[in-house]
């Protein structure tokens, strides 16, 4: 499995075809989704399908995140109950709450020990959908420690809040704050809504950039072709890094001459922008475009 | 363990196989299968279904398979939901 999840990819659970394309996408991460990509008739089909494909197919080149159903289904439990044993990396929850987690917490702890997994191996990504799940975001991140991240979902969300979903994101705009804001707080991912229309390239950028410029760390796709560019938005320019580096190159010279404070190009470095350029320059050796 | 009705799963997309399970009154275990492979793979196909049966200590049962050039785990997937959908 890969380390950072600037793309997410939903992949139908039920498709075999595109199970078994699924590694060979690009993602960092997949999502073979139990939940609105099956119909209420083949959710037993799909869960079978997605526990053999994670015993069969080669995934170690990604993330491989099942989303469950509802625990408040009577699918949601028996899809945590079949699919855990086959040890995913992640398990997305949607319509996540605070009681939710701690329950599929438990869960996951009495199945580890069933099958000899190691303990707290299975990780947990939150889908904040809901007004209630948004606005206990943080409570929600701190309900597990397996807890890895969240997936923002804006579609459901705007519904449940009862108003339209636009191409320009207005509507989600503070959903996006409050989750990147308790997502950076608890160090954890902060994964944006997909943009559903998979044919408009220069919306997926801007709505991506968007996302970005207000703290999240990846984007969903349904596409498999939106991937690129949401890597692209994602990864830190060759100014950005170049910057980032010689940032951390004066407070280095600064130590070593003992002084407590620096300055670069005549503005002083304070400890944000230091930080800032650590986190550039770990996402830049992470993606492999500066050498470790 | 006896099947009770006839079930199906799986669709007939490639990458997949519809499989239909009926109970069958001779108390055998007997195979129907089309396959796109069947030249390359009907024997290697036969073997999964066959086996998924007996893994899962069926009597009695007729299955008719449709294969669109599924892999193993699909084949042994679409075979135990059809049986657990005919209890």
């Amino acid at each position: 499995m890969g380390k950072s999840r600037r793309s997410m990819l939903f992949m139908p659970g039920n498709n075999p075809g595109m199970l078994q394309d699924a590694a060979i996408l690009g993602a960092d991460s997949i999502i073979l989704d139990l939940e609105d990509a099956v119909s209420l008739t083949e959710k037993d089909s799909a869960r079978i399908l997605v526990r053999d494909a994670i015993k069969t197919i080669d995934y170690s080149q990604v993330e491989v995140v099942v989303r469950v159903n509802p625990l408040d289904t009577e699918f949601g439990p028996h899809d945590v109950d079949v699919i855990a044993r086959v040890k995913p990396d992640t398990l997305l929850i949607p319509k996540a709450n605070e009681e939710e987690i701690k329950l599929v917490d438990k869960m996951l702890d009495q199945i580890e020990i069933e099958e000899g997994h190691t303990p707290g191996s299975i990780k947990l990504i939150a889908l904040i959908e809901t007004a209630l799940g948004l606005e206990n975001v943080y409570c929600v991140i701190q309900a597990s420690k397996r807890m890895v991240g969240v997936l923002l979902g804006g579609e459901d969300l705007t519904s449940d809040l009862g108003i339209a979903r636009t191409k320009d994101g207005q509507e989600i705009f503070y959903a996006r704050n409050k989750v990147a804001t308790a997502c950076r707080a608890l160090k954890v991912d902060s994964i944006d809504t997909p943009f559903t229309d998979t044919n408009d390239f220069v919306g997926l950028a801007k709505d991506t950039a968007k996302a970005k410029s207000l703290g999240l760390t990846g984007k969903s796709a349904i596409n498999p072709r939106q991937i690129e560019i949401i890597h692209s938005v994602f990864a830190p320019t060759e100014e950005e890094l170049k910057h980032a580096l010689r940032v951390l190159y004066a407070m280095e010279e600064a130590e070593k001459e003992g002084k407590g404070v620096c300055s670069l190009d005549g503005k002083m470095i304070d400890a944000p922008v230091i930080n800032r350029a650590k986190t550039t320059v770990e996402l830049g050796r992470s993606l492999g475009l500066i050498e470790r | 363990m006896k099947i009770t009705k006839v079930a199906k799963a799986g669709t007939l997309e490639s990458n997949d196989i519809l499989i239909m399970v009926m109970p069958n009154e001779s108390g055998k275990v007997e195979l129907e299968l089309e396959s796109i492979v069947m030249r390359q793979f009907g024997d290697v196909i036969e073997q999964v279904i066959l086996h998924k049966v007996k893994e899962m200590g069926v009597e009695g049962i007729m299955i008719k398979a449709q294969d669109k050039g599924a892999l193993d785990y699909t084949i042994g997937a679409r075979v135990e939901t059809a049986i657990k959908r005919a209890f």
